[in-house]
């Protein structure tokens, strides 16, 4: 043969390159599929955004709760039951009638896991990443999120450690409900920055 | 490095494709890629920084080309074959064509690995971001270096990534909230009203002149 086998140019197929890597690393004893397998079961039953909703109910609720989340973010969530990777050291960020908070990684996908979950697609997309910390006024508009004019945008990068939680303002029309029905309000988009409830 | 994941600020990538809810994985071999990457890091506990960067060294024209669990598959790969488990022709050969995997760590070790714990600048301290563009991993995105801005608060120290990503180990370093006016980092396109806050490590910054 004298094809350079060493340097095919086509690229594989992506599900052949996941199928040769994984295929190695279980020959060398570095993954064992069956437990990894309950790990991103984990993720996919008990790690989203209606972790995050509970927490926002929970300070609407409780004043005293409210001011501990927003003092200490990790300690107040974990009262909850939510922490792990991604969340060891969570800053809650309060909307007012006068700021709003919105949440980017431009670098790369920070997003805090135990009460949001894994980040959606267009998160972690350059049109997101890149233009939040630009143009974050327009670019909410563009995205049906109109903020008034005299509310200051404050845009927070997670760009080391902290990962972000919005606290959104409460909506109106709200005042008898309940603490569960409060966090079926709450969306995962409210706690990113991108819609006001 | 001044990387192509360092998006802060980029014109040209169009509207924000926006889906209100959306599945964990579109596709199975998604899935298989997150698996590998967190079987990965659970058995080799790479520093953050470290997994960062495996990705942040894939081709510009790969990265931005490809989906994001492209790029956590990229990264695997490539910190595999650098600890030794695997080549670059082994994995062509089991994919049946060409694995792509990320260019070489060029990062370097500052002269000063001494950690530091107790911060040196307080809530309201204006500060100026150094600007060194460093050949390896950093936090500090480019919009921000050389930029002024305001501490707005600080959270303590931390392990700084700059170091642990290329081999220097667990080094503690202050970190805080800096936040800069729109101005300050857009010049004439910036707006009033937009502010941006940036977690910033102290070895990142510097007094202002």
């Amino acid at each position: 043969m004298t094809t350079d086998h060493h340097h095919p140019t086509e690229i594989a197929p992506i599900e052949a390159r996941v199928a040769a890597i994984e295929s190695v690393l279980v020959e060398k004893g570095v993954l064992d599929l069956d437990v990894l397998d309950q790990i991103v079961q984990h993720f996919e039953d008990n790690l989203g955004p209606m972790n995050g909703a509970k927490v926002v109910a929970r300070a609407w609720s409780d004043p005293d709760y409210k001011q501990r989340l927003l003092a200490d973010g990790t300690a107040a969530i974990k009262e909850l039951g939510f922490e792990g990777p991604e969340g060891e050291y969570m800053v809650v960020v309060e909307n007012t009638p006068k700021v709003h908070n919105l949440v980017v990684c431009t670098l790369c996908s920070c997003y805090p896991w135990p009460t949001l979950g894994l980040p959606p697609k267009w998160y972690k997309a350059p049109a997101y990443r890149s233009r939040a910390v630009r143009e974050p006024r327009k670019l909410l508009a563009e995205m049906g999120t109109d903020i008034p004019a005299d509310v200051e945008i404050r845009v927070w990068d997670s760009s080391a450690e902290a990962r972000y939680l919005v606290l959104p303002m409460r909506p109106t029309g709200t005042d008898d409900m309940s603490e569960e029905q409060l966090a079926g309000v709450v969306t995962r988009d409210s706690m990113i920055g991108v819609q006001r409830l | 490095m001044d990387g192509v994941h360092d998006l802060g600020g980029l014109d040209g990538f169009g509207p924000v494709e926006h889906t209100p809810s959306e599945p964990l994985f579109d596709e199975d071999w998604e899935r298989r890629a997150f698996r590998l990457m967190i079987g990965w890091i659970a058995a080799q506990n790479p520093s953050g920084g470290r997994f960062r960067h495996s990705i942040e060294r894939m081709a510009p024209e790969h990265y931005l080309s490809s989906p994001y669990y492209e790029h956590w598959l990229t990264g695997a790969a490539t910190m595999a074959v650098e600890a030794g488990f695997t080549t670059q022709d082994e994995l062509d050969r089991r994919a049946g064509g060409h694995f792509p995997l990320s260019a070489q760590d060029r990062g370097v070790l500052p002269d000063d690995l001494s950690p530091r714990t107790t911060p040196r600048y307080s809530v309201g301290d204006d500060v100026r971001v150094r600007e060194w563009h460093p050949p390896g991993h950093t936090r500090a995105a480019r919009y921000v270096q050389g930029r002024r801005g305001t501490v707005v608060r600080v959270d303590g120290a931390f392990d700084i990534d700059d170091i642990a990503a290329h081999g220097g180990g667990s080094v503690a370093d202050p970190l805080y909230a800096v936040r800069f006016t729109s101005q300050e980092l857009w010049g004439e396109a910036g707006a009033d009203g937009e502010v941006v806050c940036v977690n910033l490590f102290e070895r990142y910054l510097e007094d202002p002149q």
